[in-house]
């Protein structure tokens, strides 16, 4: 083995890799929440009795789960060029997750929705509370119950999914990495130390969402 | 000096019908490649899952921990990593082999906690039943765990393993060209990226889609046995 490993390049650079960590995080809670915006839109279309919603969500949601990721930030990157439109790379990976997000949540928020038995609404209806009412008091409360744990691997899911950014010219934590690493050569060691930040931010949303999880369902 | 512009070679020509062979192939790629690497990575998943619901605490952990590494961290990476690290200790590999082992890895460790909860679907005290009737352990395994636990993991499975037909598409940052390199080959060429990207994404499509309907039909049609 007649291999050098030069970690001090790497350590020097750790201020700019953990700053790109945090571009990653913002780029990934951003596009969750557009994902659940768009998300919770799609699965009203998809119960909604228009047929021409319900064509419209089903055909975004296969379209998102069936197809990688990646090629979707490639369409929003270069395919979309085909119509002179030119997004920055922050722009390709934002609209490209939150396709994606979106896609994928729906399926969890109508899921959530078809958990809650008809019969309550029509109970709490009965009892007197306005539609509002029963929305927020009755079955809210219930799906975000449900959907919260797949709803915390969706954001896990989403910063794993922003490293796709590095191939798009993206400077998010690959997108620096790379542009770090190929500037000395290092390359082994400035991916081990991002490997590290990744599972660093991955155990911190999980660790964050357990705590605030026990403090929600407390009962 | 006026015939010669009548000889113009034009490097970019659009898509013709020999670049959806090309496309074909590429696909067969994808497919040889995801078929290994779910195949494989199922196998040791399982027996990864089987550790982690039956055997002791510690050990338990211990390969939680590891497989739980796989899981935090992008796919990308980890093939970035791997096919760095083997020329390193002089032992270069190719990028299909080292694009198969690390999607096997990742698969083996999504299918571990799927079959834990699989072999865990299974009530204790049917399991006791099996075992009071004179069951061995390897035949309460075979013919109560195995037929109950498989109809509760197949969708779970079925979601892991096309995600890694999907995933597989990464093995691209490697050089190794499957369907979605072999889009990046054609757009350079055609300048064609949205017609292109739309039939590669049709190419996906045409896969994934058929399994996660017929998985969605074996689901709702076992619900009610």
């Amino acid at each position: 083995m007649d291999y050098n490993f030069h970690w001090r390049p790497v350590f020097r650079k750790l201020d700019q890799l953990i700053a790109a960590g945090w571009v990653t995080m913002e780029v990934a809670v951003l596009a969750m929440l557009v994902g659940i915006v768009l998300g919770l839109l799609l699965a009203l279309m998809k119960m909604s009795n228009s047929r021409s919603l319900r064509w419209v969500a089903v055909g975004w949601i296969e379209i998102a789960r069936n197809t990688p990721a990646l090629l979707q930030l490639f369409f929003f990157g270069f395919g979309l060029g085909a119509f002179g439109i030119h997004l920055s790379p922050f722009l390709i990976v934002l609209f490209g997750l939150s396709f994606n997000n979106a896609g994928y949540l729906a399926e969890t928020f109508r899921g959530g929705f078809s958990a809650v038995p008809h019969t309550q609404l029509r109970a709490a209806r009965s009892l007197g509370m306005t539609a509002t009412q029963t929305y927020l008091r009755i079955v809210i409360p219930q799906v975000f119950r449900i959907v919260y744990h797949p709803m915390t691997n969706q954001l896990v899911w989403s910063v794993l999914m922003s490293s796709l950014g590095m191939l798009v010219g993206f400077r998010e934590l690959s997108g620096e990495t790379q542009f770090l690493a190929f500037k000395t050569f290092r390359i082994f060691e400035y991916f081990l130390i991002t490997a590290i930040i990744y599972y660093v931010i991955v155990k911190i949303i999980l660790g964050l969402s357990w705590l605030i999880g026990r403090r929600l369902f407390r009962y | 000096m006026d015939n010669s512009a009548t000889q113009v070679i034009s490097f970019f020509t659009a898509f013709r019908l020999a670049d959806l062979w090309y496309l074909g192939q590429a696909a067969i790629n994808t497919i040889i490649i995801s078929v290994l690497a779910i195949s494989i990575g199922s196998f040791f998943g399982v027996i990864f899952g089987w550790i982690l619901a039956e055997f002791n605490r510690y050990l338990t952990v211990l390969l939680n921990l590891i497989l739980d590494v796989f899981r935090s961290i992008p796919l990308i990476i980890q093939l970035i990593l791997f096919y760095n690290f083997f020329p390193i200790i002089g032992l270069p590999l190719k990028p299909f082999t080292a694009g198969t082992i690390v999607l096997t890895i990742y698969t083996s460790s999504l299918v571990a906690q799927v079959a834990r909860s699989g072999i865990q679907a299974t009530p204790v005290p049917t399991r006791r039943a099996g075992r009071s009737l004179g069951m061995t352990y390897f035949q309460d395994l075979r013919y109560v765990v195995f037929p109950i636990g498989l109809r509760a993991m197949l969708p779970a499975w079925t979601g892991v393993a096309l995600g890694v037909l999907k995933d597989s598409a990464l093995v691209s940052v490697l050089g190794f060209v499957e369907l979605l390199r072999a889009s990046q080959i054609l757009v350079t060429r055609t300048q064609e990226p949205f017609i292109i990207l739309t039939i590669v994404g049709a190419f996906y499509f045409m896969l994934s889609y058929p399994i996660a309907r017929i998985t969605d039909r074996l689901e709702k049609r076992w619900q009610n046995d």
